[in-house]
């Protein structure tokens, strides 16, 4: 493959033309490696912050066959980090103008773009790539790729199993970490390492707020449905942000609550993560390295967790995350989960959203015999609704392992209820 | 639908420029922004192929510098095209300074670029005498990088007397300095911040920064512990379960004190005996089967119930001379600290900082604790600020000390910090890292030390062959500009080994134990082994990592928010592990 002129990529050759001292024996030195590099197609989950250094990064590390999807468009208050975009893209498919940008400047790389829900792709498309690459800010879209990849491995076909290297920052701090599908830990193995933040108990915004985020909440939750319940919420709609910021400052004046802003109401309402260049540009090389390094063989590769902390000097925690036997998507005994018997159905079904070994937001439950709640259809749906006020010593005995399947997720999870007063 | 009256936007909407930088502003707020703002950095770029500093500017510029310099004498050869992604194949043959500014500015039109096309020698030379470059006090021009508020020296051949130049030149005019130095998968970077380098806005984690006072009630405080509980066993089942934590836990050391002769439980096992006796009081028979205000006291108990005690970082600045001798001249960082040490000297406490954590609470009560807490603070910070009015009219000081800069500084105080900065500690042929330090290699097996000794080591190589090979451009190790690749110096392995062991012995000539170069060096020559490998050049991935690592530096340094590393950081891209010494 290696025809055209390489050099522009003398450094690059340089280091792949010998091995290092802890270079893998079956490391072949040169041609056969360089030819293998640029063979490789690699898929990169996400053009935002993390994936626009994941696009440049890959170019400039000789990858020249690399893939792109994103849904989203460009926003404004993406510039101050997302450095293929400008001004005038805003609106723009993020996956198609980052693409551009980067081939416009690397004449020679091939970047496709796909303007899309990485859900609409199925395992065919996945099979086609050497390397998966993730820059995501949702955990859901993560949980999915990790475990699609899970299911395509076929222990007969070494070219099945795809390494997923991910990352992910949150202000100074980020990971990163390399994943061999039902080899190591995978992502839903690590699941509980990215707890998501406590819910305010609905009582708490009702009756007795103490902080402005819980003037907040209450707008967006309650006040919404009271006065524009047949609207849908757009918290990216400036007037619907302006309108709970107004219904929050009244009701933080009512109860004397100082501290409400515009831009407190807009990062309680969108759950904004705060975000800047440096962090994705850490997070997003340490990924590229990883790839760069499994792609050719030069070095061993991250096994398989990176932190990064940078608001407090620089301090970097490097181990091996362990692969668990109960994980749902690469084990395959029941998650022993602890419940009050004493709890409804109902409580259960909200507590699975927030423990932080679920994370289940529209769980549909049955037992061995029985269907427990149903999310759809909706005649399903009615038929098990009498269920979600009975407490669960009704419903299951102490030890019973119970099935929770989510629209959001390809996979069935099996929990194991033990009863706990 | 109906048609509804658009909300009109409010007064205090986001501007243009908020909504941009939205995602940092959370981090550092306005001042910190403005601080960006304010900063021209200056890259002196005369490595190949100075990717590292490009890549650092790159995350600068983002969020929204001042402005920028590149000094830079290359010209874009092919091989840059390859690993330097602000060139394009137009880039060829012209300036590289021109063309990485030209791409870097398209980022954020906020910001200026401006590219020098000079090598090092030559834009310092107006500074420096070119005949005598290893003069330090001979700057012809005294002012020459006044305009500057940081300068990033990236590695390069002839880098040892010009680096000691602008070192020296840096410290004398408190300007913050960073080197950077990219190599195959390794990195390292220093700072040499000014002496003294304080910190007040550290964003300490808000779990830790809570200082309640419960062992020290004020009245305020103690008299309204005392109405909320002191008819707690015949209130309600709603009132009982949100009297607010602080006050159950002042109720039961009320209670406590009385049958210990006045003491708070202060050992392991009082304190657990005080959380059981907490727990005792919680009413049980409710449909809930227990109560959150009091399983939240419960969990306070061994964390809020300390004796308040002067945190080391803080000690540190309260003792530093600067703020015991105040000149009329003295920063206001220092008299502050002195007002704080004079309120401390009195009240055996700090100025209350006056944050409420969240508890399970009646709207009304927590609102009214809030704010005993708010006035409490405005007291604490109002004698602070009356002390230190005296002390500006003792040494007849002209302008006051800002209220905004006392109020933050009381505030935070149990977390400022205070950086000493020294000289960077590259590669000098008298200087000498501690010899503890190389000890540590020999007891840690994990220390990653041996990267900055092989950085040291090859440093140290290239000055001894910077005027071996015949150079057009000095400050260009690998200069682009010749026309042949096959004319670049490239590290022969026994020649850099040689280097490591001599720098070793430098390093371990002192009082410390003795060490055996020989003992440390099979950790090194690896590392050696790679930078051969990597012909001593730059792999993307890894100056783009190490450029985002010295850009959260940086911005921490000019911001003056969060704590900078001290001062000296390396990256290993093998094991994917960083590590930052003090040396």
């Amino acid at each position: 493959m290696v025809e055209h002129s390489r050099s522009r990529y003398q450094y690059i050759d340089n280091f792949l033309n010998k091995p290092g001292p802890t270079t893998d024996p079956d490391f072949v030195p040169g041609a056969p490696t360089i030819s293998n590099l640029e063979a490789s197609k690699v898929l990169v989950i996400g053009a935002g912050g993390l994936g626009c250094e994941i696009l440049k990064n890959l170019a400039m590390s000789g990858f020249r066959d690399i893939h792109v999807i994103d849904m989203d468009t460009i926003d404004v208050s993406n510039l101050n980090r997302q450095f293929l975009f400008r001004k005038d893209d805003v609106g723009k498919s993020k996956a198609e103008v980052a693409a551009a940008s980067v081939t416009s400047r690397c004449k020679n790389v091939r970047i496709t773009p796909f303007n899309g829900k990485i859900q609409d792709k199925d395992e065919e498309f996945y099979m086609q790539f050497k390397i998966i690459i993730c820059g995501l800010d949702s955990i859901e879209a993560r949980r999915w790729i990790n475990a699609t990849l899970v299911s395509m491995v076929d222990m007969e076909n070494p070219e099945s199993l795809k390494p997923l290297v991910d990352g992910g920052t949150e202000g100074f701090k980020g990971q990163a970490r390399v994943i061999l599908p039902t080899l190591t830990s995978c992502i839903e193995c690590q699941l509980d390492m990215h707890a998501p933040r406590a819910a305010v108990p609905l009582c708490t915004l009702a009756t007795i707020p103490r902080q402005p985020e819980h003037c907040i909440e209450w707008a967006k939750i309650i006040a919404w449905e009271e006065h524009r319940k047949d609207t849908a919420l757009d918290t990216d709609d400036p007037e619907h942000i302006t309108w709970l910021y107004d219904k929050s400052l009244n009701r933080a004046k009512e109860f004397n609550i100082p501290g409400v802003t515009y831009q407190l109401t807009q990062g309680v309402v969108k759950n904004i993560i705060p975000a800047i260049a440096s962090t994705n540009a850490i997070i997003a090389a340490a990924c590229c390295n990883e790839a760069f390094k499994i792609a050719t063989s030069c070095n061993p590769y991250l096994t398989n967790y990176m932190m990064y902390t940078g608001d407090d000097s620089i301090y970097t925690y490097t181990f091996e995350h362990e692969q668990k036997p109960d994980c749902p998507v690469c084990g395959n005994l029941a998650k022993t989960i602890t419940v009050n018997p004493r709890h409804t159905l109902q409580d259960f079904i909200e507590s699975l959203g927030e423990r932080p070994e679920a994370q289940l937001k529209k769980p549909t439950l049955r037992t061995e015999s029985t269907s427990l709640y149903f999310q759809s259809p909706p005649s399903l749906e009615k038929q098990t609704r009498p269920n979600l006020s009975k407490q669960l010593s009704e419903l299951v005995s102490d030890g019973e392992e119970i099935g929770v399947s989510d629209p959001a997720f390809t996979i069935d999870f099996k929990f194991k209820l033990i009863f706990q007063t | 639908m109906t048609a509804r009256p658009l909300t009109p936007p409010p007064l205090q909407g986001p501007t243009a420029k908020e909504k941009k930088y939205d995602r940092q502003l959370r981090l550092w707020a306005a001042s910190g922004q403005q601080a960006l703002e304010d900063a021209h950095v200056l890259l002196l770029n005369g490595g190949s192929p100075g990717v590292v500093g490009v890549e650092t500017l790159k995350n600068l510029i983002l969020p929204g510098i001042g402005s920028y310099t590149i000094v830079d004498g290359n010209v874009v050869a092919e091989k840059d095209l390859g690993i330097n992604f602000f060139l394009t194949d137009h880039s060829l043959g012209k300036s590289r300074a021109d063309e990485t500014c030209k791409y870097l500015t398209e980022l954020n039109p906020d910001v200026q670029g401006y590219p020098v096309q000079k090598s090092l020698r030559d834009f310092l030379g107006s500074a420096i005498p070119s005949d005598a470059p290893d003069r330090l006090s001979s700057l012809t021009n005294p002012n020459a990088l006044d305009k500057y508020s940081l300068v990033l020296f990236v590695a390069s051949k002839q880098n040892y007397p010009l680096l000691r130049l602008v070192s020296s030149y840096c410290a004398a005019k408190a300007l913050p300095l960073f080197y950077l130095h990219s190599l195959g998968l390794f990195s390292h970077f220093s700072t040499q911040l000014p002496d003294p380098f304080p910190i007040v806005d550290t964003h300490p984690d808000p779990t830790s920064t809570q200082d309640l006072r419960l062992l020290d009630p004020w009245p305020e405080l103690q008299a309204f512990a005392k109405s909320k509980t002191e008819n707690l066993n015949t209130l309600s089942n709603h009132d009982h379960g949100h009297v607010p934590y602080l006050l159950l836990l002042l109720r039961f050391l009320t209670d406590w004190r009385e049958s210990h002769d006045g003491n708070p439980p202060s050992e392991y096992r009082e304190k657990k005996e005080f959380k059981s006796l907490v727990e005792s009081k919680a009413r049980t028979d409710n449909p809930e089967g227990g109560e959150e205000n009091f399983d939240e006291a419960a969990a306070a108990v061994l964390k809020s119930l300390n004796k308040p005690s002067l945190p080391s970082g803080l000690r540190q600045v309260l003792e530093d001379p600067s703020s015991k001798q105040l000149q009329q001249d003295s920063a206001n960082f220092w008299l502050i600290a002195n007002a704080i040490q004079k309120f401390h000297q009195k009240h055996g406490s700090l100025p209350l900082p006056g944050a409420l954590p969240d508890m399970k609470a009646q709207s009304q009560d927590y609102i009214q604790l809030q704010n005993i807490y708010k006035a409490k603070s405005r007291r604490d910070i109002e004698e602070v600020t009356n002390s230190l009015r005296s002390t500006e009219a003792d040494l007849k000081r002209q302008t006051p000390v800002e209220a905004k800069e006392i109020e933050s500084f009381c505030k935070g105080a149990a977390f400022v910090k205070l950086i000493k900065g020294q000289p960077l500690p590259v590669y000098a042929p008298n200087a000498k890292a501690p010899p503890t330090s190389l000890q540590n290699i020999l007891d840690d097996e994990d220390s990653l030390l041996p990267i900055f000794l092989a950085f040291q080591a090859y440093d140290h190589w290239l000055h001894e062959n910077s005027n071996t090979t015949p150079q057009t451009d000095p400050s260009a190790p690998f200069s682009s500009s010749s026309s042949s690749s096959s004319e670049e110096a490239k590290p022969p392995l026994e020649a850099l080994k040689q280097s490591a062991t001599q720098t070793i012995d430098l390093n371990a000539a002192g009082d410390g134990p003795q060490i055996n170069a020989d003992d440390i060096m099979p950790r090194i020559e690896p590392i050696l082994a790679e930078f051969v490998r990597a012909a001593g050049a730059e792999l993307h991935n890894i100056s783009a990592l190490t450029g985002g690592m010295v850009a959260q530096e940086v911005i921490k340094v000019l911001t003056k928010q969060y704590i900078p590393i001290d001062n000296t950081c390396v990256f290993d891209g093998i094991a994917s592990k960083s590590a930052v010494f003090r040396l």
